[in-house]
């Protein structure tokens, strides 16, 4: 049986940056020592609404970055987008409001232990943890290729500073409004074939995972993809992020998005019968 | 402040302190134990347990309402027999007091749960959950039906013996709860859990459909707390000396000494945990600190507290 994070805590933390950037917001959260317990692929949950809110949950997001030696300690980034109504209080909170956090959470990506050849694909937002992701599998060695795709270019996130990171970066859009029209899965099969791609790093919405997935299944490659099911705690105890996934023996089981996850070997999520009773 | 006596008792039972996790709100407690010390707590009532492993209700599983939340979980668990193997052990390495819930499908599977159980030690209750709303079959919800919930009880009570307490979880859903109150305490029940969840239905706009996979879902949190309330009230009013665990969204001290006032003799604690984790251990210390503020010396005074006849005027 899967444990939480063993480092996960529960802290305060100051707010230290919110800037918009195009339909998103990046967020830079003081969180201490705990920066260095974050591994790419980890999430944190987040209180909202403050004391007298009815918002009751917590909302959940991966840590995109963080930064372990900058003048405030350690720091981690979260690009939010205001869709909903704890997510738009997030947004509007300033520098220097405290937020409590549960951090880190959940599984994290998985690194190579050789400098192999890796791509990164990345749906809307679920790109921002791919950037911090990079950073580690450049600094690994690895050759790291980067597909990022949205229905629209105001959805891309792609920061100047995360490009450094990556050998090559192609953008898909589905109204061609910046880079590719198409989608970001159009490529991959014919990259799969040209180039020695050993693992697939994904993130994004649950259709484009399992998009990867058919097309990884038909090849040795590695799918490491973060899922996303609604969750009420991030914790564990809840029940409610399962996604049916299968073991070593082809046993499938409702495994908990946020403590097996989010990052999962997408070759044993049974992703045709996600939604439905097993 | 530190002189409050935190002690109850639920039947033959003996806690430390009157907070409790509720019943599928905890997971395995392995989860919770990264936050605090299981052996803090009043006891961890366990994840409603079925004779067989079951995978439970499809996703979505959840919906935010306000003050409140639904689930639609449907009783996913391991099985009593891997439950036995390995979770029980942990929570005993963890000296955790264990409230077992178990949940069946007939009125046989209750009595070969209780079998089951019947020579596992260091268990102090048993939580018959006899209303959890998210099955497919409503008729599975024995607790809207008086000689149905009877019969369990009864089921569980012979094959259990004289020994452990029986708690029988009920449900608000119903037209006459102190009628079914009164019919499980008959039926060999030591004391009553008061409220699962209330049934309930969100419907989305983009899709135009019930949200979540199952449907319908069980409501609580906050929103939930007056009918926990009024139920508690109405129930120890009409039987003062059977304990209730009581729990429909309390999330601090205040809502604790709330349904102690009502009659709870202990209180669990469900979605609070969900948003803070720390919640379970701020709410005992809350209700400590309340309860003396207020001067009581200890936490049975409170007891039923506003249900007290003023004499002398």
């Amino acid at each position: 049986m899967a444990l939480i994070n063993k480092n996960a805590a529960q802290i305060n933390a100051t707010i230290v940056g919110n800037k918009r950037v195009g339909q998103y917001h990046q967020l830079i959260i003081n969180i201490g020592n705990l920066a260095q317990a974050c591994k790419p692929g980890n999430f944190v949950a987040i209180s909202v609404g403050g004391e007298t809110s009815g918002m009751v949950l917590r909302r959940a997001f991966a840590i995109s970055r963080v930064s372990t030696n900058t003048t405030l300690g350690g720091t981690m980034e979260l690009i939010v987008a205001p869709h909903g109504q704890g997510s738009r209080w997030l947004c509007a909170q300033p520098e220097g409001a405290v937020l409590n956090l549960v951090v880190p959470l959940g599984t994290a990506f998985g690194i190579p232990t050789e400098p192999v050849q890796v791509l990164l694909v990345g749906g809307g937002y679920g790109s921002a943890p791919l950037f911090g992701l990079a950073e580690t599998l450049n600094a690994r060695g690895c050759r790291v290729d980067m597909l990022l795709g949205a229905s629209t270019a105001g959805k891309i996130y792609a920061p100047m500073e995360g490009k450094r990171a990556v050998n090559s970066l192609r953008i898909y859009t589905e109204d061609g409004s910046m880079g590719q029209m198409g989608r970001v899965t159009d490529p991959i099969a014919s990259l799969i074939k040209d180039m020695d791609i050993a693992v697939i790093y994904s993130c994004g919405p649950m259709a484009m995972l399992s998009a990867i997935n058919a097309i990884t299944s038909q090849s040795d490659v590695i799918h490491q993809c973060a899922v996303e099911e609604s969750m009420a705690c991030g914790i564990g105890i809840c029940m409610t992020c399962v996604l049916p996934v299968a073991d070593e023996t082809g046993a499938v089981s409702m495994l908990r998005s946020c403590i097996d996850g989010p990052v999962m070997d997408g070759a044993f999520v049974q992703w045709d019968k996600v939604g439905q009773i097993l | 402040m530190t002189s409050v006596d935190l002690s109850t008792t639920i039947g033959n039972a003996w806690f430390p302190n009157p907070i409790f996790t509720a019943s599928g709100c905890a997971s395995s407690g392995r989860e919770l134990a990264q936050f605090f010390d299981l052996h803090d707590l009043g006891g961890v009532v366990t994840k409603s347990v079925m004779s067989k492993a079951r995978t439970g209700r499809p996703t979505p599983r959840m919906a935010e309402t306000p003050s409140g939340m639904l689930n639609s979980i449907g009783l996913q668990g391991p099985g009593i027999d891997a439950f036995i193997a390995k979770d029980i052990p942990y929570l005993i390495e963890q000296k955790a007091r264990i409230i077992v819930s178990i949940a069946g499908e007939t009125v046989e599977e209750y009595s070969t749960l209780a079998r089951k159980l019947r020579s596992v030690s260091g268990i102090s209750a048993i939580e018959v959950n006899i209303s959890c709303p998210n099955v497919e079959n409503r008729g599975m919800v024995f607790a809207c039906d008086p000689d149905a919930s009877r019969r369990v009880i009864d089921g569980v009570r012979r094959t259990i013996g004289g020994e452990l307490p029986i708690i029988a979880k009920l449900s608000p859903d119903v037209t006459d709860l102190v009628a079914i109150a009164r019919g499980v305490v008959d039926a060999g029940a030591d004391a009553l859990a008061l409220i699962n969840t209330v049934l309930g239905m969100v419907i989305n706009l983009d899709t135009m459909r019930p949200h979540l996979g199952g449907k319908t879902g069980g409501l609580s949190g906050p929103a939930i707390r007056p009918i926990a309330v009024r139920a508690i009230y109405q129930v120890h009013e009409a039987m003062p000396k059977v304990p209730i665990l009581g729990m429909g969204g309390v999330s601090n001290g205040r809502d604790a000494l709330e349904m102690i006032a009502a009659g709870a003799s202990g209180v669990s604690i469900g979605t609070a945990s969900f948003g803070n984790p720390m919640a379970l251990i701020s709410i005992a210390q809350e209700l400590k600190d309340l309860l003396s503020a207020k001067g009581f010396a200890s936490l049975r005074d409170a007891i039923g507290f506003a249900h007290r006849v003023e004499t002398g005027q």
